[in-house]
């Protein structure tokens, strides 16, 4: 176990850890857009900045991704931090002034007005939805394309996600919810990634429980049974 | 470009996915931009998914997923370029072949690119046409370095937009 | 070629080359660099071919297309040896001409003869001419000489002779000391301490470690890199296998941007040639070390010079930095320890380890040893590249070898440090060139840029420029410097216009800051230095294009107002077929009628500027 400080109240965390999640497990609060625990630290948001003071010599970083080091005092409210965070948000909420939880979190950090020019966008390129896909589910479907102003997240050629499964990972893990999942009949939908699955139907209870694409690709790597998914999950318990 | 064709540049780098921008360069030299077909083929053969190949085609400049014209117009816009008035030779090239930075002719003769630097800073403003550099531009100079390299002798208008 | 399995078999085929080549033997040197080509040098060195196939058979004389010798503005260059005569703007009717008369009768063409501006004195040697007098080239001079194709001519010059030296006389430990010593800082634009980037590497765990040669050159404006690969090859390999040698690495990368290239085909030879010679690859110079070198080609991106970004491209990522709270030198390509370091700070490598850190570190300041290659470029008369010791000022590169300010305009600044770095005014001209002065002022040393700007142009569009270069190749993953150089860039388009308000200064600061302090990695760390050091020396000039709406050095488009003056204009007419908005209207003198002065439609004029540019009368007026 590690021990260091944060806003002088000791701490431990284990090693290989990051400030950030012993610092939330610790009861502080620190806001956060793109870190997930499911997922490896990206540090794409720089809202979770702290100041690290090691061996006497002080800077602000991203808390998410700085491992826990023996000795370290992280301050997690001083005024630097405070105004660097403001500003950060102020820019979040110009690129995406319609997302609720960025409007309410500006409002508790003191943000109350946007100078900028307004985009229209509604991503917020904290990438949670790519690296769940890829580390978590494996599917490899989407990625960022592009490069500075310009970067976006899009299925490869801006075309149907042909890996995409449809499992809704993404759309749990977005933390502005604007990727959404819809089901019509036997059809599964993901708009945003121009996807759209059919499902397939259990033989006992005649629902449409899930895409027979993600249902091919689960049996192709467990190396199940032709017939293993013809029951759903419901009715196999 | 058939599989074997693009099978024999992935074996030139040893099937190393680490090589995925030296085989993405050569097969943009040859075809001029990556074709969809190629960066699928890149992704079975090196066991690399689609998603990542694309990120990596789109993130950097030299790579292309339209087809780009028989001739590259490059206006450099280094910054001893622009000092001595590279925006204007771009403004001016884009009346005269009625395309944007990055765009190319309706009959696929030019794309015009900008570059951030070709390293010929003493002769600013500079334009490199397919690899010949072209020094000491000026907007006056633009339409006869473009003469050389038109297709036919009709001049490109403004409607030409690819 | 034979393969040289000791420094022994190295002295005796270094004496060997030597012996075939006369000091007084006539030779026909020119320059092949980039900056020549795009002059025309083919045509000369074409031409030369010729008269040498047809008239020299047993004369003797030699012809070498050498690597980039500096004074770029007066390219083509060719030097007759041994004499060193200079020739500069030498066209392919002139070559029969120097053959006959210089060459075979020694007499002196005036006429192609460097001529001094200001007394019209013609100088005849190289090294009188004003440009070279204050340069100190211990690491580009040599371009002169050498064919980059040719490694005979580099060893012929010395070349090797160092690693043969941190080989079988010098222990690693010994040659990490004697970098020390010398206090090489890195030239890439970090000036980080390479020894002790060294010594870091050397005493990391593991026993793969990994070399890098940084060859990217992204500043635009900078091109000494692209001169040392493309000219002189072999001195930046033998700085990567001593350091190798005293790391403990076998495997080595040379990462050059795709933009270059003729550096990527000789860097490619160099290797080849030396190789096949034993200074390379296995058991080199038979001392038992092996290493050897890759090269890694880039994809146009500027941020893939920051060195995670590098290291991700050579390992097939996406050029994306990452976080540095291990350090690369621990963990670097592939999570092993790895030493990168820019092409001038190894081609400074063994001239330290033959000359020993004690003469090094007599040239220079305190802080900062040696010298360092600028590209002097832009408002200035003598363009090209500059080898300079540390702590000689900027007067003295601008006036002294740069020649001052063309057509008799004004310094207005200098900018140094590329998109990272500063403008330096005329109130600071006298301040001494060396890594920490310049940081104090608010720009940096960078990778050697140096772009001098004079009265006609504008701060704020340099400021504009250089957030528009930024923005377009930030990766994007930081909110920060994303939306922080997009947003700066917005305000400074706003001014440029005629749109801005007094607050927006405030917000320049305030984005500013926040891009530089809380970006991962230093292109957002130092993004904000070119707005910054604009407000804090040009602050007056910001505030006239808001407050007054008006941009006094007469760049800002649409703030200009074009308008002919009747009384000049001869309504020749040239300046509405020019026009390509049609926004010129008159009535053109015809052969025994006046005309009428020629009007400019404020409505659908653009400000493109063509007419000013075509009227030989000088009746177009810009405000």
């Amino acid at each position: 176990m590690v021990s260091f400080t944060i806003d002088g109240q000791p701490v431990e965390g284990k090693e290989g850890t990051h400030i950030l999640e012993v610092a939330l497990d610790a009861g502080f609060e620190i806001p956060h857009l793109c870190y997930n625990e499911s997922v490896k630290p990206y540090g794409a948001c720089r809202l979770c900045l702290v100041e690290v003071n090691r061996k006497g010599r002080s800077r602000m970083t991203t808390s998410c991704n700085y491992p826990v080091m023996e000795g370290i005092e992280v301050f997690t409210r001083s005024e630097k931090v405070l105004r660097a965070r403001r500003i950060i948000m102020e820019l979040l909420l110009a690129m995406c002034p319609g997302d609720k939880l960025l409007q309410e979190m500006a409002l508790s950090m003191g943000v109350h007005e946007v100078r900028f020019k307004k985009d229209d966008k509604d991503c917020i390129l904290c990438g949670l939805c790519a690296r769940v896909c890829d580390e978590v589910v494996g599917a490899h479907a989407i990625q960022f394309a592009f490069r500075g102003d310009r970067r976006e997240m899009i299925p490869p050629f801006q075309e149907e996600a042909t890996q995409c499964i449809a499992c809704g990972a993404c759309v749990v893990v977005c933390p502005v919810n604007v990727i959404g999942m819809k089901e019509e009949g036997d059809e599964r939908t993901i708009p945003r990634w121009k996807r759209t699955l059919k499902m397939k139907q259990c033989k006992v209870c005649g629902n449409y429980f899930a895409p027979w694409f993600q249902l091919e690709k689960f049996r192709e790597k467990a190396k199940l049974p032709k017939d293993f998914f013809d029951t759903c999950y419901t009715c196999r318990s | 470009m058939t599989h074997s064709e693009i099978d024999a540049i992935i074996e030139r780098y040893e099937n190393k996915p680490s090589s995925i921008l030296a085989i993405l360069q050569d097969i943009q030299t040859k075809e001029k931009y990556l074709p969809k077909e190629a960066l699928e083929r890149i992704g079975e053969k090196l066991g690399m998914p689609v998603n990542k190949i694309y990120r990596i085609a789109t993130f950097y400049r030299a790579l292309s997923l339209t087809p780009r014209g028989r001739h590259e117009v490059c206006v450099c816009m280094g910054t001893a370029c622009h000092v001595r008035g590279a925006q204007r030779i771009v403004d001016q090239i884009k009346l005269e072949l009625g395309i944007r930075p990055g765009e190319t002719t309706k009959d696929r003769n030019f794309t015009l690119e900008t570059v951030n630097c070709l390293g010929v800073c003493a002769a600013g403003p500079v334009v490199a046409i397919d690899g010949q550099y072209f020094g000491k531009m000026s907007p006056a100079k633009v339409d006869g370095t473009l003469k050389k390299f038109r297709s036919d002798k009709k001049k490109e208008g403004a409607n030409d937009k690819a | 070629m034979i393969k040289l399995s000791s420094p022994q078999d190295l002295d005796q085929y270094r004496y060997q080359i030597l012996s075939h080549r006369r000091p007084d033997q006539p030779v026909i040197t020119v320059c092949g660099g980039t900056g020549c080509h795009a002059s025309g040098c083919h045509a000369v060195v074409d031409a030369f071919k010729k008269v040498l196939q047809e008239k020299a058979s047993d004369n003797g004389v030699a012809l070498r297309v050498t690597g980039c010798h500096g004074f770029c503005e007066r390219g083509p260059l060719v030097v007759v040896h041994p004499k060193k005569i200079f020739y500069q703007k030498v066209k392919p009717e002139d070559v029969l001409e120097i053959f006959e008369e210089t060459v075979l009768n020694g007499k002196i063409l005036e006429g192609l003869l460097y001529e001094h501006p200001a007394t019209g004195k013609k100088v005849v040697f190289e090294e009188e001419i004003p440009f070279y007098q204050k340069q100190k080239r211990i690491i580009f001079g040599n371009n002169g000489s050498i064919d980059p194709t040719r490694i005979e001519d580099y060893l012929a010059v010395g070349g090797y002779r160092a690693l043969a030296k941190a080989l079988f006389s010098m222990k690693p430990e010994e040659i990490i000391r004697e970098v020390k010593k010398a206090n090489l800082r890195g030239r890439g634009g970090g000036g980080f301490p390479a020894g002790l980037k060294w010594e870091q590497c050397r005493n990391a765990p593991g026993a793969t470690k990994y070399v890098i040669c940084n060859a990217d050159e992204g500043d635009p404006g900078a091109y000494m890199d692209r001169s040392l690969l493309e000219g002189n090859p072999h001195s930046v390999l033998e700085g990567m296998v001593i350091g190798a040698y005293a790391i403990g690495s076998q495997e080595g990368y040379i990462f050059v941007r795709h933009e270059y290239p003729l550096a990527l085909e000789n860097i490619g030879i160099a290797i080849q040639q030396a190789r096949e010679l034993g200074l390379l690859g296995r058991d080199i110079l038979g001392s038992g070390f092996s290493f050897d070198i890759k090269i890694s080609r880039g994809g146009g991106a500027f941020v893939a010079g920051e060195s995670t970004a590098l290291m991700a491209t050579i390992e097939g990522n996406v050029g994306e930095p990452r976080a540095k709270h291990i350090h690369t030198v621990v963990s670097g390509l592939y999570d092993k320890p790895t030493n990168l370091n820019n092409v001038e700070t190894w081609a400074n490598v063994p001239v330290i380890i033959s000359e020993g850190a004690d003469w090094y570190a007599k040239i220079g300041t305190e802080g900062s040893k040696g010298t360092k290659i600028f590209s002097l470029v832009g408002k200035v008369n003598n363009t090209g590249l500059v080898e300079v010791p540390m702590g000689i000022t900027l007067r003295e590169i601008v006036y002294e070898i740069g020649g001052g300010i063309p057509d008799g305009k004004r310094f207005k600044a200098v900018q140094t440090g590329g998109p990272s770095g500063g403008c330096i005014p005329e109130s600071m001209i006298d301040l001494p060139v060396d890594f920490d002065r310049l940081t104090e002022v608010g720009s940096m040393m960078g990778s050697g840029g140096m772009i001098v700007m004079d009265e006609s142009t504008c701060m704020v569009d340099v400021a504009k420029y250089f957030t528009n270069f930024l923005k377009d190749e930030s990766c994007g993953k930081c909110t920060s410097c994303r939306e922080g150089t997009k947003r700066m860039h917005e305000i400074l388009t706003e001014i440029s216009e005629g749109k801005g308000r007094p607050e927006h200064l405030d917000w320049l600061e305030e984005l500013g800051w926040v891009t530089m302090e809380a970006s991962l990695c230093a292109l957002g760390g130092t993004a904000p230095n070119p707005v910054l050091s604009t407000l804090k020396y040009f602050r007056q000039e910001y505030e006239e294009h808001i407050l007054n709406k008006r941009c006094p050095a007469k760049v800002c488009r649409a703030l200009l107002h074009y308008r002919i003056l009747p009384d000049l204009c001869t309504s020749c007419g040239r300046c509405a077929k020019a026009c390509p908005e049609k926004a010129i209207t008159g009535v053109p003198k015809k052969k025994k009628e006046k005309g009428e002065p020629f009007v400019i439609d404020q409505q659908k004029c653009i400000q493109c500027g063509m007419c000013l540019e075509t009227c030989k009368f000088n009746a177009v007026e810009v405000q």
